[in-house]
């Protein structure tokens, strides 16, 4: 199984991307990396995710494995070194995936919701929203962490892929608005989290750096601008 | 039965699809269970206090300690209680059961949902959107099979095949199509192979009931929107 041919198709910028290489990268499994122009869609993600048309897709052996949280749930079923990403008990399990949902459907929206705002209040609003759900994630920090570095205890796991994939695009809205949204006041445990998975050595090589990432949004922002 | 006690408890509402499927699953595993039907228009301490972020049914209680999203009860019951497995062992299997199950619920359930609280052009849009996807999940069945996976019954039927009942529920009310007998045979048999199975029957509430309960939600729901646009709606 680990002797088959491993790829991802993706795109640097993309945190859904990132999800499965930092589950190969836990896993270390060795895996070729194809990336996806951005503004075209290859033969090969068309063919091998043709439901959505989207990246992340892993392709292991023949067969293509799409949704970020759905390859890195796969990753883990199917890699035995490293440690087990998903929590190994059903109900810890259950609560990983319930925040996780919670992140992909009302939480990362809120942060591009930001940058879609229109006008102070609109703006301020949209600001509000995101915090109030980081202090709601802090709060699942405290319970799922129970006194230690990551939600998935002394290692990285599920959930800090889920949310810690957002921290680029985070420091982006941040840099570009002129505010916090991860505040060290009010969720000070998310806070000194963000650090010490920026810099595990699963992630910290595919961690989009702010600046780069901040260039690609104006290039998106002048893009969508102009459409 | 399980050695050790437990206690399993249902918060849920007798009109909501998603508290079927979570009762289906219950039920194919035998499982024991206590039902609290909750009054959606005053909701219950006990589901505000389970379910704080959503507060939505279904809510399982296992041995006290609270799982909320149907999809995510269903994965719970299969991966505790292991009788009667819904989901395959191999894990390309799996990921793509979970693929087809969320696709079902955000691009086919989803739209049609929306399009109950709808009027006009939104609504159009979200039937439309609803129509293509459907059409999709028919390409995703396979020819000849009873059920989603093959021929025991498994998570996407308990996920989803639901939707057969209540598509027709919001054609009648809207007076909109959304399930074509000719372009989707394939989903029209999987919804019937699935609701047929008698002991998922059993827990159906009947249709008859259903289409009042949804006749009046719709009314309220334009007779909101008309409260907040002052004007009356024209359409369904």
């Amino acid at each position: 199984m680990a002797s088959e041919d491993v790829k991802l198709l993706g795109g640097w910028p993309s945190p859904y991307v990132m999800r499965p290489r930092i589950a190969l990268n836990i896993k270390s499994v060795n895996y070729e990396f194809l990336e996806e122009k951005f503004g075209s869609k290859s033969d090969l993600l068309l063919k091998s995710n043709p439901v959505y048309k989207k990246i992340p897709v892993l392709i292991h052996g023949e067969k293509p494995i799409c949704e970020s949280l759905i390859i890195v749930e796969y990753v883990d079923e199917v890699w035995n070194s490293g440690h087990t990403i998903l929590p190994s008990d059903p109900y810890d399990r259950a609560v990983a995936r319930f925040w996780a949902t919670y992140i992909d459907d009302k939480w990362f929206p809120g942060i591009r919701a930001i940058s879609r705002a229109d006008g102070e209040e609109a703006k301020k609003k949209a600001v509000e929203e995101v915090i109030a759900g980081l202090v709601l994630l802090e709060d699942a920090f405290i319970k799922c962490s129970k006194g230690k570095s990551f939600f998935g205890g002394d290692k990285i796991g599920y959930l800090d892929i889920a949310l810690g994939c957002f921290l680029g695009w985070l420091r982006v809205t941040e840099k570009l608005g002129n505010f916090a949204l991860l505040d060290e006041s009010k969720t000070p445990n998310l806070f000194k989290w963000a650090e010490k998975f920026s810099s595990d050595d699963a992630v910290k090589d595919i961690m989009p750096q702010t600046d780069k990432l901040m260039e690609f949004a104006k290039v998106l922002m002048a893009k969508s601008k102009a459409s | 039965m399980a050695p050790e006690k437990e206690l399993v408890q249902l918060i849920g509402f007798w009109g909501s699809p998603y508290v079927l499927s979570v009762r289906w699953a219950l039920k194919l595993k035998g499982i024991e269970y206590e039902y609290h039907e909750e009054n959606l228009l005053k909701k219950s301490p006990l589901l505000l206090q389970y379910n704080p972020v959503y507060k939505k049914v279904p809510v399982l209680l296992h041995n006290g300690k609270p799982l909320v999203e149907s999809l995510m009860i269903i994965q719970y019951i299969d991966e505790t209680w292991k009788q009667n497995p819904l989901q395959p062992q191999d894990p390309y299997e799996r990921a793509k059961t979970l693929f087809w199950a969320k696709f079902a619920h955000e691009k086919c359930i989803a739209p049609m949902v929306s399009s109950f609280f709808k009027i006009g052009e939104e609504q159009e849009k979200c039937v439309k959107e609803a129509c293509e996807h459907l059409r999709t999940l028919e390409s995703a069945l396979e020819e000849g099979k009873r059920f989603f996976g093959g021929e025991t019954i498994g998570f996407v039927d308990i996920a989803a095949a639901w939707m057969g009942c209540w598509a027709r529920i919001i054609e009648e009310i809207l007076s909109v199509k959304l399930i074509d007998e000719e372009k989707m045979p394939r989903l029209i048999a999987w919804f019937s192979n699935v609701v047929e199975v008698p002991a998922l029957k059993e827990c159906m509430p009947p249709t008859q009931n259903l289409l009042e309960h949804n006749i009046k939600f719709r009314k309220f729901l334009v007779a909101a929107a008309e409260r907040l646009q002052s004007v009356p709606l024209t359409g369904n």
